[in-house]
């Protein structure tokens, strides 16, 4: 079942939580809301659940128009960042709750909750107590519970915020491999754009209220809509420079910038990924700039390397793999020449 | 102490020993003085001072008024901490400082009170009386005057436990499917039954105590409304005290077996906390 959110705002006194947004998720698809606290991405998921009401603009569930349904109406599956188990009921009473209030028939609901234990891998713990189970078993408890009541959507608040790293990890991959197996629609919400890459289908990428880009991870990574995106989605060096010509210049590097042929000189500002940057201990031709190791962390699948420019004085973050590591011999004081494979240039937008 | 087994704070032994000396300064010492005053009769005395009509009938009554009450006090007490913890309205804190006051009050005053509002004269006997509910000299009135004390008991265990309680159980409850009574019954409450119990606890042990108040409103009559502590009194004025507190020796061992069975109903509620 498909969700449409069409020019949704909402407003909690002064404060703009969601200022227009619209967002698509098809049929099928599991969709991530990325962005940093205070984006609106967890009210944006609770105004789909029907936990909040917009101030305007309408929500549609297939072409049906959800908008002023309660959340009981909507019948939509939601995880809860800290699970809200109930931690009088056991395992077992947990995951039927939705079928116990619908008064189903109880031969049903033992079947069907045996199924969702099998479906999140947790048989034989029906009659355990929320508490004596880890952080991650709880998490896929609450799961169960939200498709019990067979949703025709399921959505995710930050579902694994509160797990350590390997558990996060193992769950991540865990919810991939079950969305393709149930299909439901999903939409979680996360902070984390490994994450949001890792799993979603589609990634939304949200700050102060407002959809800034949305598209399937790859084009959301490799072609970044604004500075905000781009600096969002993980690690990134920042040079601020100016453009003209269609040139792009910071210090002694110059790369192309054909979205700006004016002649006209104006500040512009230039990221590159650490992983874009290129380290060689002469210059070979190819744009670069002086700079000298700072601080080195090998630890790990590849090799961090922080530099510092000789020229002005910017840090340099760069990513290289350990085999091209061993190559260099880096150590702390070299002075080297680093080169941008791939360049991405912003420039402001003009103001009359 | 081995290494492994230190803690953070020392002093185990230490404050072990002044928990003991205090434990039984003010309360083993004193216990088993009555104990020992009330061993003084033979076995015969001590049924004949324990066991009349009378002494039954008091027993009878203290425990059945001290139950009712403090039923009543968790139903309404209940409903004092849902309105405090979940509503803002003006004066808000002055009426949440004013459940601390039956704590301070001298419960003589409670009693003066609550008979002089109750009599057939008083400002609400004047309209109830005429309709057949005595609120003084009966024992609706040692209801009455027991609730009102047994209230704070309840408002201030429930209250931290109804100010923690996470509003995504509930909003999961209602996303599942279920109406404001099943989130209600089968979500909220049986999350506050042990403070429930506690409350419950705490005002029985207050109105099986309860002395000063009590002997205003009940009229002591002998029985219908003589509770326990009464008796005690009267036999202390005849000067028998060794008959004294063969009766207060009665009301311990069942209140002290009324707050384990308690005790155990509690531990029992909170099986589900890891």
């Amino acid at each position: 079942m498909s969700i449409s959110v069409k020019n949704i705002t909402k407003r909690f006194g002064d404060f703009t939580a969601l200022d227009n947004v619209s967002v698509e998720v098809p049929t099928g698809s599991l969709l991530a809301l990325l962005g940093p606290s205070g984006s609106g991405k967890t009210t944006l998921l609770r105004i789909i659940a029907g936990l909040e009401i917009a101030d305007s603009g309408s929500v549609l569930c297939q072409d049906e128009d959800v908008t002023h349904h309660s959340a009981r109406q909507r019948n939509v599956g939601f995880v809860f960042q800290h699970y809200a188990l109930f931690r009088h009921m056991n395992v077992f009473e947990n995951v039927a709750f939705g079928m116990r209030v619908r008064k189903q028939p109880k031969k049903l609901i033992s079947e069907r909750v045996r199924e969702l234990l099998h479906l999140v891998r947790l048989e034989g713990l029906e009659r355990r107590y929320p508490a004596q189970l880890s952080g991650g078993q709880r998490q896929r408890i609450a799961l169960a519970r939200a498709l019990a009541i067979q949703p025709k959507v399921l959505l995710l608040d930050e579902p694994f915020g509160a797990l350590d790293a390997k558990v996060r990890q193992e769950l991540r991959n865990w919810l991939r491999r079950l969305h393709d197996e149930i299909h439901t629609t999903s939409v979680f919400v996360t902070h984390d754009q490994e994450e949001a890459f890792e799993v979603a289908d589609k990634v939304v990428v949200m700050n102060q209220g407002r959809v800034e880009q949305a598209g399937a991870p790859h084009e959301v990574f490799e072609r970044p809509a604004n500075p905000f995106v781009m600096d969002f989605l993980g690690n990134v060096n920042v040079f601020h420079g100016r453009v003209q010509n269609g040139r792009a210049l910071v210090g002694g590097l110059e790369v192309d910038c054909p979205e700006y042929p004016h002649q006209e000189s104006r500040p512009a500002t230039m990221y590159v990924r650490p992983h874009e940057l290129e380290i060689e201990h002469s210059p070979n031709g190819a744009a670069s700039l002086k700079a000298r190791v700072e601080r080195i962390n090998s630890a790990g699948s590849i090799a961090k390397v922080f530099l510092l420019a000789v020229e002005f004085p910017v840090g340099l973050n760069v990513e290289i793999s350990p085999e091209r590591y061993g190559e260099l011999g880096l150590k702390a004081g070299d002075t080297v020449y680093v080169s941008p494979r791939k360049v991405r240039v912003f420039v402001p937008e003009y103001v009359i | 102490m081995s290494p492994s087994n230190r803690k953070v704070l020392p002093g185990f032994s230490l404050s072990l020993g002044y928990t003991l000396l205090y434990m039984s300064l003010l309360a083993l010492i004193p216990l088993a003085a009555c104990f020992t005053k009330a061993f003084s009769l033979s076995v015969d005395q001590f049924w004949a001072a324990v066991w009349t009509p009378r002494t039954v009938a008091a027993y009878q009554f203290t425990f059945t008024v001290s139950i009712v009450s403090s039923l009543a006090s968790i139903i309404l007490g209940f409903v004092i901490a849902w309105v405090l913890v979940r509503y803002d309205f003006p004066l808000k804190r002055i009426f949440d400082a004013l459940i601390d006051l039956p704590f301070a009050l001298p419960t003589a005053v409670a009693g003066l009170v609550y008979s002089g509002l109750y009599v057939e004269t008083g400002w609400l006997g004047q309209f109830l009386v005429p309709l057949g509910i005595y609120g003084a000299y009966s024992r609706f009135a040692v209801v009455l005057v027991l609730t009102f004390l047994g209230i704070p008991f309840v408002v201030r265990t429930l209250q931290p436990v109804l100010e923690s309680l996470e509003d995504d159980k509930e909003e999961a409850a209602y996303l599942l499917g279920a109406s404001r009574s099943q989130t209600f019954w089968r979500v909220i409450f049986p999350t506050l039954i042990p403070a429930l119990v506690t409350g419950f606890a705490l005002s029985l042990a207050r109105g099986l105590g309860e002395y000063g108040s009590v002997v205003f409103v009940s009229g002591n009559m002998p029985f219908k409304t003589e509770i326990a502590p009464v008796l005690i009194v009267a036999r202390l004025e005849e000067f028998a005290y060794a008959e004294a507190t063969a009766i207060a020796v009665v009301l311990l061992v069942i209140s002290f077996a009324m707050l384990v069975l308690i005790n155990l109903l509690e531990r029992w509620s909170k099986r589900y906390y890891a």
